[in-house]
């Protein structure tokens, strides 16, 4: 057969778990192979072997057919593997030039010739259709363009495979939609994809065939094109799952928050909300429909407290939470699931008892005449742990070695079990796999149904259509949309997102 | 887990013994019998009660700086400021030892309490001016050094003293001198300090692993978004480690004033002990319990070097050179994790 790269039968272990058992996946040449599995089922371990950062215990690699040993990364590089990274490895001040040719600088007498790698570059992108920019610096270009920095990276670097781990994982729809055509330009110049991801639909689009794995093991290959969405899921988490989030009407009642004409600037003194308005009743979930950069994330730093507003006010309940400390509007009764976990959500360095405990350790019986009671603290943690089904060895282990699910599982828990009559929920669901979405959507509406006031913001249309009650398109600053997810659809909500005004407000 | 916790007690003790074969280095190629240099150094240290208690004596003020600087540590922010914290605590403590007269239930705990005051508020300044403005602590604590090393010097030339070179002796109600410590170890200079230090060590640890105000510090230290997020004030606990960490510093000043010399003299230079407190708490891990032991080699160090140039023939530059080049090694731990960790990859 006309396989590429063949990984057979692998095994990789870890002091007390086994993270790959058996795998085998072969990748044919110039076709897009998926790799799906929940997060921590060992997809990003496996790929680390086949990239030389791991050595596995048992099985065997193969190049076109021959034995490697693939023990180090620039091995893997030499064999033509090439790993667009999640997380960026840029070095922001540089050029895309310079950060292309990092480490392979082609040099004369000493002197790095620039001019040169940035016709190559230029020549590189034009060829794929990247439309890079070789001279730009990268602080100053777009997450999705940054991505395709590290896709020239590994062309230039002469790769002939290419992994991509979570690539659309950042992306706004419109560049996912460019990473795909991107991906068709790839292979038709004959370079092979593995794709991986969690996101059913990005296979069923792209994708030739699909290894599935679960738990560490593989589960088997399917042809995309003879399985569906529910087969694929149902592969990946061994139980059925349900697509549509079933949710009775929702029964808004009085407002609960009401925002009225706020102006919020960001970190570089610009205006970034402008005059914003918003009600959200208790019994709903108010979806916030945008493209990244529309002042979403000031507004949610504005009413958490976490930022000031410039002018305008923020009520909970009728009263004034406006540039009240971010302890204080905790306290009158507002949860917050940050959009960046790791930044904002967690101390990764502290344990997940004590994450658990971050919005509450200073209150009775955690903390009695300032002396924390940690007895109390684990017990409080244990109780949460197992409702909330978070999986970790033990209350006692950092959070930071638990997966993106199960982290994001004990800020909802820590959130949720507040019961705060606001609960913002920014990206809930980012980056996480269908079986940890389903449960935390799940979430959402139960405490939509016992009377609380959801604000969900989020860059996926399908969750926002999904999940919300209303929905509240912002662009520039401001609200520009109010609109019932019955009655709207994903082209529409795209050119709202993008702009352009109500249809039949056109003068 | 308890991978980590062994690898965190190996590497200290890795780079001691690194440290001691690049000293033995270097009294090999100038001629010196290594064995002979480092049975002296541990006869200096602990050949017998004296010199027990002159190590115990040294290890006392380096006890607390080195948690002064591993507090500051913990919350992230680098305090080289110890020094000069030393210098302002030493000051205050021998200016209340030789001026007030109180019994010494009032006294001496007036002359140590002083001495905190004194060392909180040279902390509290950095702390307030990087909570406040954002100015970085390393440049402010060093300035603010010199600035204690030079007014405790006019201080004690023009206000305390008409124009001499050292302040009085404090009274006896405010010195930590022991009798029976001295008595116990031949006449060292051995004094209650270390109780004090001791007891120190106990407090932050209970403070940063007990109390709500430690979860604080340590979670700022962590991570300064999360800790905003959950509704800790970020400034608040930069302000407050500082002042802290300045406490702790400024008490290992009074261990000089109040116990070892019971005065202060007019310096050109620094005393080193917060500077060498940096080397203490790293190669303590900022841990109370680790600062404790890195103090006490530290100490031993010092104390024994002494009996080097006497006994073994070494010269007291040299003698200089192969402690620095074990605190050298002790200080690059970082090092030296790095080549195990390196070590350990290829072995698999």
């Amino acid at each position: 057969m006309d396989y590429i790269i063949e990984m057979l039968h692998i095994r990789k272990e870890f002091p007390g778990v086994v993270a790959n058992d058996d795998i085998t996946i072969q990748l044919k040449h110039g076709e897009i192979h998926a790799l799906l599995g929940e997060n921590g089922a060992g997809k990003s371990t496996l790929m680390n072997v086949l990239f030389g950062l791991y050595q596995p215990e048992q099985g065997e690699i193969r190049v076109k057919g021959k034995k490697v040993s693939i023990t180090d990364p620039n091995i893997a590089n030499a064999l033509g593997i090439g790993m667009v990274h999640q997380h960026f490895m840029l070095v922001e001040p540089f050029t895309v030039t310079q950060n292309i040719i990092l480490g392979s600088e082609p040099t004369s007498k000493g002197r790095i010739n620039l001019k040169q790698a940035e016709q190559e570059v230029q020549e590189l992108s034009d060829r794929y259709g990247l439309r890079v920019d070789a001279t730009a610096k990268i602080s100053d270009i777009s997450v999705g363009m940054q991505q395709r920095v590290e896709i020239l990276k590994t062309l230039y670097r002469g790769a002939e495979v290419l992994i991509f781990d979570e690539p659309t994982a950042v992306l706004t729809p419109q560049e996912i939609s460019e990473l795909m055509e991107i991906f068709k330009t790839l292979i038709a110049e004959g370079k092979s994809i593995i794709l991986i991801t969690h996101k059913l639909k990005e296979i069923m689009e792209i994708c030739d065939r699909c290894t599935v794995i679960r738990k560490g093991k593989g589960i088997g290959t399917v042809h995309v094109a003879d399985t569906t969405t529910t087969e694929l899921a149902s592969l990946m988490v061994g139980r059925d799952i349900s697509f549509q989030t079933n949710k009775q009407p929702a029964n808004p009642k009085q407002p609960t928050l009401q925002i009225n004409n706020l102006f919020v600037k960001d970190s570089r003194k610009i205006d970034m909300v402008k005059g914003l308005n918003l009600t959200v009743h208790a019994g709903e979930i108010v979806g916030i429909a945008g493209i990244d950069g529309n002042g979403q994330s000031e507004l949610i730093e504005a009413i958490t407290g976490l930022r000031k507003a410039n002018a305008g006010n923020i009520l909970l309940n009728d009263k004034s939470i406006t540039n009240l400390s971010p302890r204080r509007v905790t306290e009158s009764g507002v949860g917050h699931i940050p959009q960046d976990r790791h930044k904002f959500g967690l101390v990764l360095d502290y344990s997940i008892g004590e994450n658990l405990v971050l919005q509450t350790y200073y209150k009775r019986p955690y903390s009695r005449y300032k002396v924390l009671n940690y007895q109390q603290i684990f017990q409080k943690a244990e109780q949460l742990i197992k409702e909330y089904d978070v999986r970790t060895p033990s209350v006692h282990t950092k959070a930071r070695a638990l997966s993106g699910g199960n982290q994001q599982k004990a800020i909802i828990a820590r959130e949720v079990d507040r019961s705060p009559d606001l609960l913002i929920a920014a990206q809930p669901t980012r980056g996480l796999d269908v079986g940890a979405i389903e449960f935390i959507h799940k979430k959402l509406i139960e405490e939509r149904d016992k009377g609380k006031a959801i604000l969900l913001v989020s860059f996926e249309l399908d969750e926002i259509l999904d999940v919300s009650d209303r929905i509240a398109v912002i662009y520039d600053g401001k609200i520009v949309a109010d609109l019932n997810p019955e009655d709207t659809n994903e082209q529409e909500l795209g050119l709202l997102m993008a702009g352009s005004e109500m249809v039949g407000e056109e003068s | 887990m308890m991978q980590n916790k062994w690898f965190n007690i190996l590497v200290p003790v890795i780079s001691v013994f690194i440290g001691l074969l690049a000293g033995a280095l270097i009294m090999l190629s100038f001629g010196y019998n290594p064995i002979q240099g480092y049975i002296a150094l541990f006869k200096g240290a602990f050949g017998d009660l004296y010199f027990f208690g002159e190590t115990i004596r040294q290890t006392t003020p380096y006890i607390l700086t080195g948690l002064a600087i591993a507090f500051a540590f913990r919350v992230g922010l680098f305090n080289i400021g110890a020094e000069g914290q030393v210098i302002v605590g030493w000051l205050a403590a021998v200016w209340i030892g030789s001026t007030v007269d109180a019994p010494i239930y009032i006294h001496l705990p007036l002359a140590l309490l002083a001495a905190a005051i004194a060392g909180a508020l040279w902390g509290f300044i950095p702390g307030l001016l990087k909570a406040g403005l954002g100015v970085h602590e390393v440049i402010v604590t060093i300035m603010l050094n010199y600035v204690a090393l030079y007014s405790s010097n006019a201080i004690i030339r023009n206000v305390l003293t008409e124009n001499a070179d050292k302040t009085d002796m404090i009274a006896p109600t405010a010195s930590l001198a022991s009798e029976w410590l001295e008595n116990l170890t031949y006449f060292s200079r051995m004094h209650y300090g270390i109780f004090i230090a001791l007891v120190a060590a106990l407090v932050m640890w209970f403070m940063i692993e007990r109390t709500k105000l430690g979860f604080e510090l340590k979670s700022v230290g962590y991570n300064k978004h999360a800790s905003k997020y959950a509704g800790m004030s970020v400034k608040r606990n930069i302000i407050l480690a500082m002042l802290i960490s300045g406490l702790f510093a400024g008490l290992a000043g009074s261990m000089e004033g109040l116990g070892t010399y019971g005065n202060m003299t007019v310096s050109s230079g620094f005393s080193n002990i917060g500077f060498d407190g940096i080397a203490v708490a790293l190669l303590g891990a900022n841990n109370a319990f680790g600062v404790v032991l890195a103090a006490f080699l530290f100490g031993a160090l010092k104390v024994g070097a002494l009996n080097m140039p006497t006994q073994a023939g070494v010269p007291n530059e040299l003698v200089d050179i192969i402690i620095a080049l074990i605190i050298f090694f002790v200080a690059s731990s970082y090092l030296i994790r790095w080549i195990i960790l390196r070590f350990k990859r290829e072995g698999k």
